[in-house]
């Protein structure tokens, strides 16, 4: 199956989904707890704390979301790219893109009588941000030819750079010159959150309803049927009358919008400023998560849930066993390799099958 | 049968009571004070946050009934998407009731996390949040009078340099960084002026700036390039601002290649090792008998906000278990300079000497402290730009 091929789940296919999924997760165990053995660690223990480190308490179930939120927004939109064929690997960048336009909007309300209104306004901007610098890419991509994975990350580095250099520079604290960020904005600015529980129901909000729009879009509206049709066959579509090229720059719009917004949340909802790491790595981890939920939409918030729980949890093996926390990235790509292997193995199955039932109706 | 009624109830009663006593004091025994650590960069840098890592072990056995736990590289760029208050709120929920927080890069998310968990006791360290009064009840703030340990160091490298090229690798500039730089340039100037009694003109300074306070791949400059530059372009001697070790790391590299190069590392008592041929000492925090002094407060109930500025111990600057600061001598380092930098350690302990005393002028050449005036506290704390005669930025351009 390719990434464009998607038709809607029957029983029999979530059946197989789901058998496929406790394959892979079967592999990826049995190979995360070679590592962990190798690294001289006690597995159950290390499964154990990754477990209480995320689901454990309310709190933890909050911080866990605040890091599903943008990894939602990203695969939200990451799927109008995979649609229509694009690897949108610039998605990162595009998150950078959607902080710097918050920031910029942030701090224009810095000493306003309305603080409310900038942060409704840095989202628009974020999105805005965000979908242009994808919009860039989808140019370089659609009138330059320059294939959109190299185009992403080339603007993933420019992006770094001009946050490096605000922060240096223009966006500088008073008097100091340092890689720390900028200087936090006034608890005014901050996203409003609920203080027992740390979590923002506005993020929420926000991931949910991006899941929402994408679902509807994508399976119900023309603009969907044609991302599809494009990612299928982008040659045989002209044929109806489709404009690819107008079509993958939507997508790139669509997928950058949500990044910016991803990066919106994390300058007022996360850090409260701005930062080099203010991506989080977010955007690489979201095409793993997309990758990993078989590019269907209603799966996206469950793999990325997991991912989240993956990320928080993984604290707990320095402070608790002295491991390494990247063991967290360990099984996270172990999962992708692991899903592609399965993958791969199915397809050639069924090649086997199809040979053999042809033989079968020969004879 | 009503007696042995009696009988089994009485032991069971006996029973009862060993039972309740035998887990009141396993609940006492099992009762520690928990602290908690977050620590810039990693528990073992040679630097920085092990001088801070080996501090808590202090603590946890000089204090009995302390248990330390901790966490290493809390900073965005090694663990993306983990904040401070995230971490405090996992600290707490194990049950820490104090948290060290060893960062300038983590104010902002000590405070907030303070405001939250307003039982909980906060150890800022070399902040100042509660002189500004940002903070609230439960937020201390304590730093080491590192200016003492880097005048040390800026007379051993004058001592030393046989160009008169002094090379500082600093982090990132704010006020600490400067008034650690500027205290580096006062002592080699002490030293070239006074005891070499030379021209200060010969005397180059040189600042170079990282942007963080240690090296991020892409995002700040790398240490070991700014470093090897520096012995490339004639300064024989890099004193190190950084927290971790790659200044001395290169000096032993160009040793190795038969340049003749010196290096001050910094931070942590042991950053000397293994660099035998090229270390002339290392001013090095030692944090055991402030947290143990903090520590102490909180469990027995007596905490209250303050603003701490330790220096070293003059009796013995070395002194594990009363100086804050303190300088090893480095095998590299010449007995002739060993025997002026002896003079110089005794003559800063007994205030003869007060490096921060005017005339002196920043770096653009407005006045810092009139003729004869002794600076504050407050204005070395907060200096606005390097020292005239320093070459290096003195704030962001």
């Amino acid at each position: 199956m390719t990434m464009a091929q998607i038709t809607s789940p029957g029983p029999a296919q979530l059946l197989k989904f789901v058998r496929e999924f406790g394959l892979t997760l079967t592999v990826v165990v049995l190979f995360t707890t070679l590592v962990l053995l190798i690294a001289g660690a006690p597995p159950l223990d290390a499964y154990f704390y990754i477990l209480k480190g995320s689901l454990g308490s309310w709190v933890k179930i909050s911080h866990v979301l605040k890091t599903w939120v943008p990894l939602t927004l990203c695969g939200a939109g990451l799927l109008y790219t995979f649609r229509i064929g694009l690897w949108n690997i610039g998605i990162e960048g595009q998150v950078m893109m959607g902080a710097v336009f918050a920031t910029l909007t942030l701090r224009l309300g810095l000493n306003s009588q309305w603080p409310m209104w900038f942060l409704g306004l840095s989202f628009a901007a974020a999105a805005l941000g965000g979908g242009l610098w994808a919009l860039i890419a989808g140019f370089l991509k659609t009138k330059g030819g320059v294939n959109e994975i190299f185009a992403g990350l080339g603007m993933n580095f420019v992006a770094q750079g001009l946050i490096l250099w605000l922060i240096f520079g223009p966006w500088k604290r008073p008097g100091v010159a340092s890689m720390s960020g900028t200087e936090i904005f006034p608890q005014s600015l901050w996203l409003p959150y609920i203080s027992s529980l740390r979590l923002s129901p506005a993020a929420i909000a926000l991931a949910v309803t991006a899941v929402l729009i994408t679902a509807v879009m994508l399976r119900y509206s023309r603009i969907g049927l044609c991302l599809k049709a494009i990612g299928g066959n982008s040659q045989a579509c002209v044929l109806y009358g489709l404009t690819p090229t107008h079509f993958m720059l939507l997508a790139m719009m669509f997928a950058g919008g949500f990044a910016g917004i991803a990066g919106c949340l994390q300058v007022s909802g996360v850090y409260h400023r701005l930062l080099p790491a203010i991506s989080s790595n977010y955007g690489y981890l979201a095409l793993l998560v997309v990758m990993l939920s078989n590019y269907n939409v209603w799966v996206v918030p469950f793999v990325a849930f997991f991912f989240a729980c993956l990320n928080v949890g993984s604290i707990q093996l320095p402070m608790m066993l002295q491991l390494d926390s990247s063991l967290a990235g360990v099984i996270q790509g172990a999962l992708v390799l692991a899903t592609l292997a399965v993958s791969a193995w199915r397809g050639r199955r069924a090649k086997i099958f199809e040979a053999q039932t042809q033989e079968a109706v020969a004879k | 049968m009503q007696k042995n009624l009696k009988q089994a109830l009485i032991a069971i009663c006996v029973a009862a009571c060993i039972v309740a006593f035998a887990t009141g004091v396993a609940s006492a025994a099992k009762e520690q004070f928990k602290f908690g650590l977050l620590l810039v960069g990693p528990y073992n840098d040679h630097g920085w946050s092990q001088a801070h890592y080996e501090a808590g072990h202090y603590v946890e056995k000089n204090v009995s009934g302390t248990q330390m736990i901790y966490i290493d590289k809390v900073n965005p760029a090694d663990r993306p998407g983990v904040t401070i208050p995230q971490l405090v709120d996992d600290l707490v929920e194990k049950g820490a009731k104090l948290i060290i927080a060893n960062s300038d890069d983590m104010k902002d998310g000590t405070r907030e996390a303070a405001a939250m968990h307003p039982d909980v006791k906060f150890l800022h360290i070399s902040g100042d949040d509660v002189l500004t009064g940002k903070s609230g009840k439960n937020l201390t703030n304590l730093m080491g009078r590192m200016e003492y340990g880097k005048m040390m160091a800026g007379f051993a490298a004058a001592m030393t340099t046989k160009t008169g090229k002094i090379g500082y690798l600093g982090p990132l500039v704010n006020e600490e960084t400067r008034r650690l730089a500027a205290s580096c340039y006062l002592g080699a100037r002490y030293a070239w002026e006074k005891v070499l009694k030379k021209d200060v003109k010969d005397l180059k300074f040189q600042v170079t700036w990282i942007g963080f306070w240690f090296n991020i791949p892409g995002v700040t400059a790398d240490p070991t390039q700014v470093a090897q530059n520096f012995y490339d372009t004639g300064y024989d001697v890099v004193i190190s601002g950084i927290d971790t070790t790659e200044a001395v790391v290169v000096a032993g590299q160009k040793r190795n290649e038969g340049k003749k190069v010196w290096a001050v590392p910094y931070d942590y008592v042991g950053a000397c090792d293994g660099a035998s041929a090229v270390c002339l000492g290392v001013p090095y925090f030692n944090w055991g008998p402030s947290y143990t002094e903090l520590i102490k407060e909180a469990m027995g109930g007596s905490w209250s906000p303050k603003w701490l500025w330790y220096g070293p111990d003059w009796k013995n600057i070395n002194d594990p278990d009363t100086s804050t600061i303190g300088f090893v001598y480095g095998a590299a380092l010449g007995d002739d300079a060993k025997s002026a930098l002896n003079t110089f350690i005794a003559d800063l302990g007994t205030g003869k000497l007060n490096l921060f005393k005017g005339p002196l002028s920043y770096q653009d050449g407005t006045e810092f402290l009139k003729t004869g005036v002794s600076a504050t506290d407050k204005q070395i704390w907060y200096m606005e730009q390097l020292l005239k005669g320093m070459d290096g930025q003195s704030s962001a351009k």
